[in-house]
């Protein structure tokens, strides 16, 4: 079958069974969503039993269509989720889901798609020279240190980072997007108020990744280094600079992209912790909150557009790649 | 037999001691279970119970950790957390390496429908962000245990050690000795078992310590975020609760830092010895660093 045939059919796959998933593992769970509603009301003092009772289950059962066979439910449930109908948050009730997804994700992705090009940026460069053998010693020295924080997950990095530079220097906010009372406009100040909040998170996002992208980098590098079109380069007697840049780093940069293709799509859901615990009003802050909550239908939402973010992603890559490096051969 | 194995522990013995990468992140580890195994020796583990302590206490003689908001011993949570944490990462990443591992298996040497099947369901699973599935299913489950969630996360963490193993097993298929073993009328159980099996373990290996330490960090992130088990005082637990109380602006450090240096030193010390096996199993990288 084509490639790119086949491509597009395991990314309907990937995202039909993210929404099925959705649909079932919420009706796995014991208990159903309208005795839990019974239950609320008896709590506030509601008679119990009778005709009234079995009109308002009635009633509530077809006002969300859980009074038809579960294949149809499923199938609406399906087709509303593929027109991206995520429904209404429990919690904010008249409110859709995916309003306000649309509102965090500006957060989301100004956040972490710059501190993701910034650390993918260093750590390529830093990853390159690391294998490269004409490279400052003092280049190895401090990259082990980057390795290191590289284990470690940045949210924990993260409240260390904020408990130094906001509660003890207090040199930098504790957390949110922007300073509480300011209403968000284009102007300077409240610009410098947005990269004043971005600082530490993104901090702690780029210690930490750097080394992930180093690592990678030297791994193809070293591979590089050791073709034959390199030894032909220095043969030519070209400048190291020029070998460096143009001819290793060229070629080792390529497994590195689609990397970052990756690591751009998940930017969503690599941000539900960092969120949390800078507060930063983004995906991840939505979705921690609709946990919290019991908001099921912003959970299903948030998780269902995580899902789709990466599946997007890694068709792009894979779509574009074969078209990026005419060697690979599919 | 026995022999053979002396000689293999006495080589792994003097591997480890010539690579320090090895030996640091390993003695990292021990120090870890060390600290759960010894701990509840000398420090009372029940007042990891809440109000079993004066709550918010500075670390002091009495409490070298000192007390959280809920009345529990920092020191005490730490030395039942972090048993907790290992014994659900162990469980996950052995569960993921068999399940990847016999399904890497299967895909490799028979090829064909099977191959078709088990890689697509891969790169199908692959696709899928795990803390999304995470985060649903334990929102649907009620109460939540440490072998819940380690069986929860394992489900998830297969496909990596999969997907390396298949490709190993892709080119060992067709190395002359296998070859021979199928001329010499060795069924395909043997030869699985036999003759591809002895050569895949270095990697199943590698994948083990990969796998164990995704599992951990999946775990961590969804006790941070309050998913985690309820009733069991576990690492990431301790933060989420920290967090929740708001430790960090009220100066508590002493709360939320232990368990976050406890975790650094796990992934530390599983980061190195993976790293080190990387080199084990691809020795080109080895030139460098």
């Amino acid at each position: 079958m084509n490639y790119f045939v086949r491509r597009l059919i395991m990314f309907f796959v990937v995202v039909i069974l993210a929404a099925t998933l959705n649909f079932i593992i919420p009706r796995l769970a014991p208990g159903d969503p309208i005795g839990a509603v019974l239950e609320e009301l008896r709590a506030r003092g509601a008679s119990t039993g009778g005709d009234a009772e079995d009109e308002i289950v009635a009633a509530y059962r077809a006002r969300f269509g859980l009074d038809q066979p579960v294949y149809m439910q499923y199938l609406r449930f399906l087709t509303n989720t593929l027109r991206f109908d995520l429904g209404h948050s429990i919690s904010y009730y008249p409110q859709k889901v995916e309003a306000a997804l649309f509102r965090a994700l500006p957060w989301t992705v100004g956040l972490l798609a710059i501190s993701t090009l910034m650390s993918f940026a260093f750590g390529s460069f830093f990853g390159a020279l690391m294998a490269w053998p004409r490279a400052p010693a003092a280049v190895n020295r401090f990259l082990p240190f980057f390795m290191v924080l590289s284990a470690v997950p940045y949210y924990l990095l993260g409240l260390i980072l904020v408990y130094l530079f906001a509660f003890v220097l207090r040199l930098l906010p504790l957390g949110g997007a922007y300073s509480s009372g300011t209403i968000p406009r284009l102007e300077l100040s409240f610009l410098l108020d947005v990269i004043r909040h971005g600082i530490l998170p993104a901090l702690s996002i780029l210690l930490t990744s750097v080394g992930f992208w180093a690592l990678g980098m030297r791994g193809t590098m070293v591979t590089v280094l050791g073709e034959d079109y390199l030894t032909l380069a220095e043969a030519k007697g070209l400048s190291g600079r020029r070998i460096f840049f143009a001819y290793a780093m060229r070629n080792a940069l390529l497994p590195q992209v689609t990397s970052l293709a990756i690591a751009l799509g998940t930017v969503a859901s690599g941000s539900v912790l960092v969120e949390v615990v800078f507060n930063y009003p983004g995906i991840g802050w939505l979705l921690y909150n609709a946990l919290r909550s019991s908001d099921y239908y912003m959970v299903q939402g948030v998780t269902f557009f995580l899902v789709l973010t990466v599946a997007v992603s890694v068709l792009v890559v894979d779509l574009i790649y074969p078209l990026l490096d005419p060697r690979i051969e599919r | 037999m026995i022999e053979t194995f002396l000689r293999r522990a006495k080589a792994a013995g003097s591997y480890t001691l010539r690579t320090p990468k090895l030996l640091l992140g390993l003695v990292l580890l021990a120090s870890l279970l060390l600290l759960g195994l010894l701990g509840p020796a000398f420090v009372d583990v029940e007042k990891a119970r809440p109000i079993s302590v004066k709550p918010s206490q500075p670390p002091s003689a009495e409490y070298p950790l000192g007390t959280d908001s809920g009345g529990r011993d920092v020191l005490a949570v730490i030395i039942v957390g972090t048993p907790q944490t290992l014994r659900m990462g162990l469980l996950a990443g052995v569960v993921g390496v068999v399940l990847g591992t016999s399904l890497g298996l299967l895909a490799g040497y028979y090829g064909g429908r099977i191959d078709m099947v088990i890689s697509t369901a891969t790169d199908t699973m692959l696709t899928i962000p795990p803390l999304a599935i995470l985060l649903v299913v334990a929102a649907s489950v009620r109460t939540m245990s440490v072998e819940n969630m380690a069986i929860i996360i394992a489900l998830l963490s297969w496909m990596f050690p999969a997907r390396t193993i298949r490709a190993q097993v892709l080119s060992l298929r067709e190395q002359p000795y296998v070859h021979m073993a199928r001329l010499a009328g060795l069924n395909d159980i043997r030869i699985i078992f036999e003759e591809i099996m002895p050569n895949i373990l270095p990697l199943a290996a590698a994948s083990f310590v990969g796998a164990t330490s995704g599992a951990i960090l999946a775990g961590i992130g969804l006790e941070v975020l309050g998913m985690g088990p309820q009733r069991t005082p576990t690492l990431g637990m301790t933060i989420y609760w920290a967090q929740l109380y708001s430790a960090l602006i009220r100066g508590l450090w002493w709360w939320w830092l232990p368990p976050i240096i406890v975790l650094i030193i796990l992934f530390v010390g599983l980061f190195l010895v993976s790293a080190a096996m990387d080199e084990f199993v691809n020795p080109r990288l080895r030139k460098t660093g």
